[in-house]
């Protein structure tokens, strides 16, 4: 039987999708308007901004949820998740930059650590699950 | 650690949900504390031992100490 949702899941489900909305406007906006050369200068800066704030946001979401979440076993499987989450991100991030350092790896854009942090989130899951039988909140 | 959660669960033929939502935890806290999986801070030891109105060391084995 499916459970309620609790109301800090409800919260945390609104932030991710309000965030996916901007994120995705400000995304092709900056891309449409950078790539097409219609803006330059500080506004081309503020729209490339924007598009990163959201991603950042995400962070904010996760890291509210952890506040929020009143159950302590919860509270628990998600600290461990974002733990392996940011071990992954931190170790490949680590890597990857010597080997472009030397000239060995193609560049990668940085906001890809951020992709591979929420990535890792999923790993977090699954290594809860198999350990305590629970992947985390929600 | 070990506990006796399961069986005076099972004696007030509670399901897990009906403890979950009695401890206003989740079910799947009940289930990890249960299998042992996870030990429950001491606020919560102490809720789920005044909920079945007994002492914490009747609900929790200390297995380090035998008791």
């Amino acid at each position: 039987m499916a459970e309620k949702m609790s109301p800090q899941i409800k919260r945390y489900l609104k932030r991710i999708a309000i965030l996916m909305v901007l994120y995705l406007i400000f995304l092709f906006s900056a891309d449409y308007l950078i790539d097409n050369e219609m803006v330059s200068g500080a506004p081309a800066y503020i729209l490339a901004l924007l598009a990163g704030l959201p991603v950042a946001g995400m962070f904010w979401a996760i890291g509210m949820l952890l506040i929020e979440e009143t159950d302590e076993f919860l509270r628990m499987l998600l600290v461990r998740q974002t733990l392996i989450a940011t071990g992954i991100a931190m170790a490949a991030a680590s890597i990857w930059g010597f080997l472009e350092n030397f000239g060995l790896a193609p560049h990668v854009d940085s906001y890809w650590w951020a992709i591979i942090w929420f990535g890792g989130l999923g790993v977090g899951a699954l290594v809860n699950k198999l350990t305590l039988g629970a992947a985390g909140p929600g | 650690m070990k506990n006796r959660l399961k069986i005076l669960r099972a004696e007030r033929d509670w399901t897990q949900g009906d403890l979950a939502e009695a401890l206003e935890i989740s079910r799947q806290s009940v289930n990890a504390i249960e299998t042992g999986k996870y030990d429950p801070s001491l606020p919560l030891a102490f809720k789920i031992a005044d909920l079945f109105g007994m002492t914490i060391e009747q609900v929790f084995i200390n297995e380090e100490s035998g008791a």
